[in-house]
């Protein structure tokens, strides 16, 4: 409503210019003073995300197809949805052994195969830019290779992270990449789980995305 | 008073009655204060955060006008289209055309304040859409047919027992169950269906970037994603105050509200939404559309005090530690925002006439101000709101109608009787002597003794204990 918009902005400018409002400049201080060591910072990540459930398995950089293959196998789950057009994902395909989940590629659009990726597909895999140590959560920006709903419908969501990409603070993410020259489509932290605590405040985990969420360690 | 449909006083007796609602409500409020406090356990981290969220929010709104039109070109530009609603009536027929013109008849919605404000779902369902509440709370309180309690956890009024039996009632396939684990994954089971489905997303905002024309939405369940990322549309509301200058503002403001509404350091999900799907991308929704509404807030930015107002961010802190509320419960308020934040919010909304007990549901002990990450002076803006309900002005929409001429003609008695010495020594004498006389039941004496007994006038004087002392009247 374009009458509605040019009435609140005048309204909103005149009465600012009638009472202009005295300001402090932001002091970011406190968040760049939040720093530990590179040893420290994986340390703090496990431990928060260990709380509400998150699960880490650890992996060199060569054998990480076959650690995530194996520990799929082990949990029982019957098919994976990857990314194929990544580094990652041209990696797992090419290390996935006989007998394990079936993978199933994202490589078209959700629309062409939505029930099936709600009704049919047990785990997804996706990369991540790094973790936080501050909140203990992973840092994912989903691309055309690598969609959004790979970490989000599928009940396990399994996560890549190099041990060499930890940060203190979610601010020295955002600042030191320059995202804000250019933000993605979609930025998403991810801390744990989906859970809930709506009942009566219990915590209970896996309401609307995964259910269990693996991160695995890089290193 | 202007008559109203709303009354504050008989729903808070109705609630102090209620024991199971009670014990509900100090039960959580217990734990919610006492986690919080875990969080912000070192005094100078504290307020050197709370010092920065502040400094964010008003610098915001030290630049409202231009921040909103410099985020409506980003979001332009990332191919959001941006619509202004100065109504909740015009915001609800925006919605409602988004849906028509994509022949939507399902609509999956994450938890948003302002669809409260805007009676959002029972709008579409009266247009034969059918909206659905996807957080698990709103779900709780949409099956039951009621607002939510509290703006952070909205079925916080209802223990599991009481949920047990409403999912059973309400839903098909439900057996009943206790375990909050079970009834989770009902819920999951019902919900991921209606995701799969829906033609379009509704959900709020968190913080929206003016420098990038990001939209922030924190959450713990994943239907803030869900309902962003599956259905082809997607329509977010926010109220125009919640709008900040940089992206880097965002850590801060986010921190601070996830540490005070439920002290989690932050929540499962933090996402950021800057466009549509682009080209060659393959999910997320083809039509982003940000509603930006007014609904009374420009009127509260006009006051150079009461637009602090605007810089909450929605973190519920103050519920949790209001005595009031946590003795009354959240629809004791009848309103989408309750507690301290929502009895100076609302009045300035609806208008003290409707609205003028709100400000008086508080016992100005200033727990609220205590907490509050971004340092609104609540209680001063309660007292001036008080003072705007008996003063007629332009101040506040329906200033001055608490105004009675009783109440009026009594502080002027009040004040005669205190400002000369002699009618003083005349009104305490009288006090003194005919004061145990008076009976409880007198008019206006009996608004204080229906609730507390009266209290016994001595028999004589402070002043005439004092000369009886030999201290001299001055």
């Amino acid at each position: 409503m374009p009458d509605a918009r040019a009435a609140i902005l005048s309204r909103l400018r005149a009465s600012r210019d009638a009472h202009p409002m005295e300001t402090v400049a932001s002091d970011f201080t406190v968040l760049k003073e939040k720093r530990c060591s590179p040893a420290e910072r994986l340390e703090r990540i496990k431990q928060m995300m260990e709380a509400v459930h998150t699960e880490f398995i650890d992996a060199s950089d060569q054998d990480w197809p076959t650690v995530v293959q194996a520990f799929l196998a082990k949990e029982g789950v019957r098919t994976l949805l990857y990314a194929p057009a990544t580094e990652a994902g041209g990696r797992l395909a090419s290390g996935w052994g006989e007998g394990g989940p079936e993978l199933v590629r994202y490589d078209r659009t959700v629309d062409e195969f939505k029930e099936e990726m709600f009704t049919a597909i047990d785990a997804g895999i996706t990369t991540t830019l790094g973790a936080i140590a501050d909140t203990g959560s992973l840092v994912l920006w989903p691309s055309a290779d690598e969609p959004r709903l790979l970490s989000l419908v599928p009940h396990m969501h399994v996560a890549l992270l190099k041990a060499d990409a930890l940060y203190d603070t979610f601010w020295q993410v955002m600042t030191e990449n320059r995202w804000a020259q250019g933000m993605p489509t979609n930025a998403l932290l991810i801390s744990g789980p989906s859970k809930t605590a709506d009942i009566e405040q219990t915590l209970a985990y896996g309401v609307h995305g995964p259910k269990r969420l693996v991160v695995v360690v890089i290193k | 008073m202007a008559p109203t449909d709303v009354n504050f006083g008989r729903a808070s007796r109705t609630a102090l009655k209620d024991q199971q609602l009670r014990a509900n409500f100090r039960r959580a409020m217990d734990g919610l204060m006492s986690k919080r406090a875990v969080q912000f356990a070192d005094p100078k981290e504290w307020h050197a955060m709370r010092a920065l969220g502040a400094s964010v929010r008003v610098r915001a709104l030290s630049k409202l006008p231009e921040l909103l039109e410099q985020l409506e070109a980003n979001c332009t530009r990332n191919g959001i289209t941006v619509h202004w609603a100065s109504t909740t009536d015009e915001a609800n027929a925006i919605v409602l055309k988004i849906m028509q013109d994509v022949n939507a008849k399902l609509a999956v919605k994450g938890k948003s304040m302002v669809s409260e404000e805007m009676h959002l779902n029972a709008f579409l369902e009266k247009h034969g859409i059918e909206s659905l509440e996807a957080d698990l709370g709103e779900y709780i309180v949409q099956l039951d047919h009621e607002m939510p309690s509290h703006i952070i956890m909205p079925a916080i009024h209802k223990n599991t027992k009481q949920i047990a039996h409403l999912f059973r009632e309400k839903i098909k396939e439900a057996e009943y169950t206790e375990d909050v684990a079970q009834l989770t994954d009902l819920a999951r089971r019902v919900l991921r269906k209606k995701f799969m489905n829906a033609d379009v997303g509704i959900s709020g905002v968190n913080a929206a970037v003016a420098e990038t024309g990001t939209l922030c939405l924190v959450e713990n369940e994943g239907n803030g994603r869900m309902v962003t990322t599956v259905p082809s549309v997607h329509i977010a509301v926010m109220g125009l105050e919640k709008v900040v200058e940089k992206l880097e503002d965002v850590p801060p403001v986010l921190s601070l509200l996830t540490r005070s509404a439920t002290a989690q350091p932050i929540t499962t999900y933090v996402n950021m939404i800057t466009s549509p799907r682009k080209e060659g991308e393959k999910d997320g929704p083809r039509e982003i559309h940000l509603v930006i509404l007014d609904n009374g807030r420009s009127k509260i930015y006009a006051d150079e005090e009461l637009r602090h107002t605007l810089r909450c961010i929605r973190c519920g802190a103050c519920m949790n530690h209001c005595p009031v509320y946590t003795r009354v419960g959240g629809h004791a308020f009848e309103a989408p925002y309750p507690g301290p934040i929502g009895s100076i919010l609302v009045p300035q909304m609806e208008g003290l006439g409707k609205r003028g007990e709100l400000p008086h549901a508080c016992t100005m002990c200033n727990a609220c101000v205590e907490i509050c990450p971004v340092k609104i002076p609540i209680v001063e803006i309660m007292g001036r709101l008080r003072q705007e309900a008996v003063h007629p002005g332009d101040a506040v929409k329906d200033a001055g109608a608490c105004a009675s001429m009783a109440e009026a003609l009594i502080w002027k008695g009040w004040a005669v009787m205190n400002s000369s010495p002699t009618t003083y020594r005349f009104a305490t004498t009288i006090a003194a002597k005919l004061g145990n006389a008076a009976p409880a039941s007198l008019p206006l004496l009996k608004e204080w003794t229906s609730v507390r007994s009266k209290p016994r006038f001595a028999g004589r004087t402070l002043h005439d204990l004092a000369r009886e002392k030999g201290i001299p009247d001055a």
